[in-house]
């Protein structure tokens, strides 16, 4: 299970994790080329509560499709991220937004603690492109895909018409990190 | 020259099930006159039905026929009806199986209005197990398990019915076979849900218990307690005390499979 | 159509899987962790013309599969363990009419309501025994995207060719996953269909067994006008209460499947030399206990594994040998004990078993069988 890269992205219900996490994996199973599985949770609500989506990336074969020691986590909500963090590598990072989410666990983690919500709000002008913002914070940290495949599998799945918006949502959480 | 049943029928299936003096016989010869009337081809034609004694009556008759789980019929049916929509679908069930046990499929076909037809033997009772109370049995009256009189209020199968969407409603009697043969035959021919409340009698678990007289008594009580849709009409007072028999919708409105064919027109490769 | 690459969610790739084997009727009703199927069959069947319907609840449901089916259709539906409750009645009756038609469990956890969100393997025995009455069963458990959608196929032509229900059971965590999977070529697969009718329609009894163990079965509509009821019936269709003619049709339903275990059973056994403990599992549970196996190789102790592809009907046969060679067989499954009851009474007590359950809503770990794995070697 060594060469596994384990992704877990958090939030409320309605944010577009389950979306984010398709397209992460996605870009690294059909335009990386290497094996991604991905699976969610989620409350019985269609719109709040704590939701998250998981991305397991590896060179071989995946057979436990869950996270168990998480490289990278991304936190919408302060809620995810008190619900969520457990499973976090020592070392491991995470990516809080720096509005919803005010306290961060304490322990040997990389924090980037970031406006993605803002990003999407004031730069993008649509609250909802906050996951593919999200996206591209994670294009930038994530071992195992490249920004590329990220944009093509975004490309390949956002609905006609909201290429050039999604396109610069992404390429703004990209540049999140200086 | 007299009709010939025969030819709608299976040989070597008779003697039916059903007692001396039952009236399902009646409906069962209506159904098959309605059917010649409408030129049913055999090979096209599925008869339906769940578990009771009416249920029984496909497999007397020489269609395509199925006899199902209790109150059930309709969702067969409906599957039938979807996968192959060019044949004529008709569903027979007693008041039991159509309004208790499958009271829910009994509103949602009426409210999907599919085109089939359903035949309601409305004998008031569960005949087969024996004269346990049904949704039809009439406040107070006296079945095996309401030895001190029913405390249960009736539904009324036509209001149900309209209530619940269908596009044709009508009800007949067993007593009246000749005008049920062609509320039948309107039913089958009508292009959409079509439901028959067909009322008829149970001597032997309902007519015996509630001291109703013979076989003949129940039916010809029919006769001077039931009055035409088409009078009452005219003369709402004549309607007073007495069960009104007829057509009491017949709507044109957009039929499931209909509507269904054109979403696959509009979508198909 | 030529092979396609996609990443799919395992119920997308069952959808993907009934249509490859033909399907051209689907009647459901929504319930979480399933509806994905339906909604993807509601998009697909109207194109190629075939029918989707959502009914009024899954009892309904499934009476309109078995009716479609009568006319010939190949009808599935899907639903989970409340929804599978419900359609047991006249899953019963698909199988003493013989009509053949699918039956996807998305298993969750319960009893009743239970956890609608969360993954359960709990309705092993129920896929066995649920509806009334001696009957036979077939269920299929894959393990994988991929392996969803070529057990779906499977699982239809296990039905065609035997004229029975078949119960495809997966569980939430495989039907929500996605994987990278390959839609192989048409043709790649073989398809079959119900045996049907040579002789001419006066001729025809639908329960006739003069040419094989499977009979003919003809086409509401197609000019073979028959009887069909759940009552014991004969070979023409129509009820017999006799007890010479109901033994013989009772006991032909459960020989359709004990005659044909070359084509219904499927299973991988992974046998390691010198291995002393073995792992018996099926479904999301296979996966964990595969990254557990290969841990333990890393650590030096070698483990048995034989993963169950078909649960029922149970290859007794085959856990009987494992018991002859190991010590113990260690049983992973999300629930309190079912399957093992099955690997006990087939190991005949010549070795230990023992289970790894979780009934949490949460998949069994890759270390909570490593820890029993580790506990006894």
């Amino acid at each position: 299970m060594s060469d596994r890269y384990e992704v877990r992205l958090s939030g409320a219900g309605g944010q577009g994790l389950v979306l984010a996490g398709v397209i992460l994996a996605e870009a690294a199973a059909l335009y990386d080329g290497i094996n991604a599985v991905q699976t969610q949770s989620y409350g019985p609500e269609a719109r709040g509560g704590a939701s998250k989506s998981e991305v397991i990336i590896s060179d071989s074969d995946i057979d436990y499709p869950k996270a168990t020691a998480i490289d990278l986590l991304l936190c919408l909500t302060q809620e995810a991220c008190d619900k969520y963090t457990d499973d976090l590598k020592e070392k491991g990072i995470i990516i809080a937004d720096s509005r919803m989410v005010k306290e961060l666990p304490d322990g040997n983690y990389t924090i980037y603690s970031l406006p993605i919500i803002d990003t999407a709000k004031e730069k993008v002008g649509k609250t909802f492109v906050a996951n593919i913002v999200a996206l591209g914070v994670i294009a930038h940290l994530a071992e195992k895909v490249s920004f590329d495949s990220v944009l093509q599998a975004v490309l390949s799945r956002v609905p006609k018409g909201t290429e050039d918006l999604n396109k610069r949502a992404l390429q703004l959480g990209y540049e999140l990190i200086g | 020259m007299a009709f010939d049943y025969a030819q709608y029928m299976r040989p070597g299936k008779l003697p039916h099930i059903w007692c001396p003096g039952c009236a399902h016989g009646i409906v069962m010869k209506s159904i098959i006159r309605a059917i010649d009337r409408e030129q049913l081809d055999k090979d096209n034609t599925v008869l339906v039905s769940g578990i009771g004694c009416a249920s029984r009556m496909p497999g007397y008759v020489d269609f395509n026929t199925l006899h199902t789980t209790h109150g059930r019929a309709l969702g067969f049916a409906t599957g039938v009806k979807m996968a192959k929509p060019s044949m004529d679908v008709i569903v027979v069930s007693g008041d039991g199986d159509a309004l208790a046990i499958g009271g829910n499929h009994f509103i949602h076909s009426c409210r999907r209005n599919i085109n089939i037809t359903l035949i309601v033997f409305n004998n008031n009772i569960y005949g087969m197990t024996g004269g346990q109370f049904s949704p039809t049995t009439p406040h107070g009256k006296l079945a095996s398990t309401t030895p001190y009189g029913n405390p249960d209020y009736a539904f009324d199968v036509v209001d149900l019915a309209i209530g619940a969407g269908a596009s044709y409603v009508a009800r007949g009697t067993a007593y009246h076979s000749v005008p049920l043969t062609r509320l039948i035959a309107d039913g089958i021919a009508h292009r959409g849900f079509s439901v028959i409340d067909a009322l008829c009698t149970c001597p032997t678990t309902y007519g015996r218990r509630n001291k109703l007289g013979s076989a003949t008594d129940m039916l010809l009580w029919f006769k001077g307690n039931t009055v035409g849709k088409k009078i009452v009409d005219k003369k709402p007072e004549k309607a007073e005390g007495k069960i009104v028999t007829g057509v009491f919708r017949q709507d044109e409105k957009p039929e499931y499979c209909d509507e269904y064919a054109k979403i696959i027109e509009k979508v198909s490769d | 159509m030529s092979e396609k690459v996609v990443f799919y969610q395992g119920n997308e790739a069952c959808a993907e899987g009934a249509l490859y084997a033909g399907c051209n009727f689907f009647a459901g009703y929504p319930i979480t962790p399933s509806t994905e199927v339906a909604e993807f069959l509601a998009r697909r069947l109207p194109k190629q013309g075939g029918a989707f319907i959502q009914m009024e609840d899954e009892i309904a449901a499934m009476a309109a599969v078995i009716g479609a089916s009568l006319t010939g259709a190949k009808s599935i539906t899907a639903t989970s363990g409340p929804g599978m409750s419900l359609k047991l009645e006249n899953l019963g009756f698909a199988c003493i009419t013989e009509v053949p038609c699918v039956i996807v469990n998305v298993m969750r956890g319960g009893p009743s309501t239970g956890l609608p969100t969360g993954p359960s393997q709990s309705d092993v025995m129920q896929a066995r025994w649920g509806t009334h009455g001696d009957h036979p069963a077939i269920a299929l458990a894959p393990d994988s995207v991929q392996e969803i959608f070529t057990e779906t196929v499977r699982a239809f032509n296990l039905a065609e060719r035997l004229r029975t229900p078949v119960i495809l059971l997966t569980d939430e965590i495989i039907g929500h996953m996605r994987e990278k999977f390959t839609i192989p070529a048409e043709g790649e697969i073989e398809i079959w269909d119900r045996p049907r009718p040579t002789v001419p329609p006066e001729e025809y009894k639908p329960y006739d067994i003069s040419e094989g163990i499977i009979p003919p079965m003809a086409d509401f509509g197609s000019g073979y006008r028959f009887h069909v009821t759940g009552l014991n019936h004969d070979e023409t269709g129509f009820p017999t209460n006799i007890p010479s003619l109901v033994e013989p049709e009772e006991r032909r339903l459960m020989a359709k499947i004990t005659e044909n275990l070359d084509i219904i059973e499927k299973y991988e056994y992974m046998e390691k030399k010198g291995s002393k403990v073995g792992v018996i599992s099926f479904g999301s549970s296979a996966r964990s206990t595969r990254s557990a196996i290969a841990m333990a190789g890393e650590g030096g102790t070698s483990v048995d594994f034989l993963r169950l592809i078909t649960l029922w009907p149970f290859p007794s046969h085959v856990v009987n040998e494992m018991a002859d060679k190991l010590d113990l067989i260690i049983v992973p499954e999300m629930n309190l004990g079912q399957m093992i009851e099955e690997v006990e009474r087939s190991a005949e007590g010549k070795t230990e078993v023992i289970g790894v359950n979780r009934v949490d809503g949460e998949p069994i770990t890759p270390d909570q069988i490593l820890e029993k794995i580790r506990e006894v070697s």
